[in-house]
Formats: structure tokens, sequence, C-alpha cells
């Protein structure tokens, strides 16, 4: 279990770093409206050079974002959707957290705006 | 940057919402997520000041956070730094921004938690990849991906 938390937050630690760049949210972007993509095809959008798309890919990989797989001369390279979705659980977790306190504080100012009222201040 | 941002229409004056907020007093009665008994609430609201709150849960756990008051604009602008104690869920340190502002029906309050999770995302200035996440998971939703 200790162990299985760790790991989890290293996982989300890794996710989210990977999703701080730009451009590594774009080759996400990209890949998210089809089924797999080659690397040529998903540096063609950016000016930067395929080696750097390639540096980008790694980390995307190393997160665990994406896998490739390469056939002949050919890399295919395709979103891997579970670290995102560990991802977005997360932060609804901290959505849920938030919004229940914000309706509690909404009640309590309520119901202290009503004594105001009512004591004629 | 990791954020998370909520607006609330509150039927309540400024004055009432900002003491909500930042007094002991007032987060002690709305601070507790379920049933369970607030069992911690300090606060020294000033700038340099701290604060520190603790619940305990129906299902008998017991959170902590604490921080400390980075800005405070009376009664528009509360800025504080964030942290869940021990655990090891604990993210780090994360900055939690109250804004209020007066409306006819009340206030409206805009919560932002922000630099919620990790170094790189701290010290890096570019924002915005929520809105990717979110076409991402109305995808994901859409079950297109395998």
């Amino acid at each position: 279990m200790l162990s299985y938390m760790v790991n989890y937050q290293t996982r989300l630690d890794r996710t989210f770093a990977a999703l701080v760049d730009p451009t590594r949210r774009a080759i996400l972007a990209q890949l998210e409206g089809r089924d797999s993509a080659s690397v040529s095809e998903l540096a063609e959008p950016f000016v930067i050079k395929l080696p750097a798309v390639m540096k980008h890919l790694d980390v995307l990989d190393d997160a665990g974002l994406i896998t490739r797989s390469k056939s002949g001369r050919t890399v295919t390279v395709r979103l891997r959707p579970q670290p995102l979705r560990e991802a977005m659980a997360w932060l609804q977790r901290y959505e849920r957290f938030w919004s229940g306190r914000l309706d509690g504080l909404a009640a309590y100012a309520e119901n202290k705006e009503a004594e105001a009222r009512g004591t004629g201040r | 940057m990791t954020s998370l941002t909520l607006v609330r229409r509150i039927r309540a004056r400024i004055a009432i919402v900002f003491d909500a907020v930042t007094t002991a007093e007032g987060i002690a009665h709305w601070w507790g997520p379920d049933a369970g008994p607030v069992l911690l609430s300090e606060s020294d609201p000033r700038v340099g000041g701290r604060y520190r709150l603790r619940f305990r849960m129906l299902d008998g756990t017991e959170h902590e956070s604490s921080g400390e008051f980075l800005e405070i604009v009376r009664p528009e602008r509360v800025v504080m730094s964030w942290r869940w104690k021990g655990g090891l869920e604990d993210p780090g340190e994360s900055r939690v921004e109250i804004r209020l502002r007066a409306i006819p029906e009340g206030t409206e309050i805009t919560f932002t938690h922000a630099q919620l999770h990790d170094e790189e995302a701290r010290r890096s200035h570019q924002g915005g990849w929520t809105g990717s996440l979110d076409k991402l998971e109305a995808h994901l939703a859409r079950g297109t991906v395998a």
C-alpha cells in the first residue's frame, strides 16, 4: 500500500511535469484526434527540428503518456490515456473538496447575513 | 501550472464573507467536509501570520492543513500558502487565492488553488494546460481511445 501510494505520487509528478510543456501538450492534442500517428506526422506542424520533437516524445514516453512501436523505419505513436485519467481524478478530488467547502462557507455566511439583518445591522 | 478555480455567489455582504474565510471563529463553522468535527482552527490573518486547520471526518481520519498569509487586502483579496500536513499524499506546498467582489445580491467569490503539483510546474510561467486536459477528458469520455 505504501509503495503503491509513493508510486502513485511519482507517476503524478511525471505526468504533470510532462504536461507543463506547451509542445508536449500540442503533441498530445494531435494524438487525441486519431488512433495513432507517425513521428514525422507529429513533427510536421512544429517549427522545431525532428530531434527536438523526439526528445519531447521521450519525456511523454517516460511519463507513460504515449507508447511508441517501431515497424521497419516507421515509429508509430499512440496516446496512453491511463496517466491522464489518474491526473484528472486527482484534480477532481480537489475540486470536490473545495466545492463542498465553498458550499459550507456560503451556508454559514448567508446565515450570518440573515442574523445581521435580523438585529437591524 | 496546475490550478483549480471555482466561482460562487453568496447572498451575504462582502465583510461577512471576508471574516468567514479569514477568522478562526468563522472558518471553524464551515471547514469540515462532513458532519465530523473541526478539531482546530487557528488563524492570524495578517501578512506573515499563519493559520492551522484540522478536522476529523466521520470515517475517523483526521486532516490538517496549514500555511502563511502572503497577501491580505480587506475585504477583497487573500493569498496564502497551503500544505496538507504529512501523509503520503502530501504533494508539497501550494497556493490559495481568494478574491471577493461585492455584487447586488451579495458577494462573488473566486477561489483558486494554484501550484497544485510539482516543482517544475511551480517554476514554469506557462499556464493553461487544464484547457487541453479538458479536451482530452472529453475525448476519453467518448471512449475513442482504447
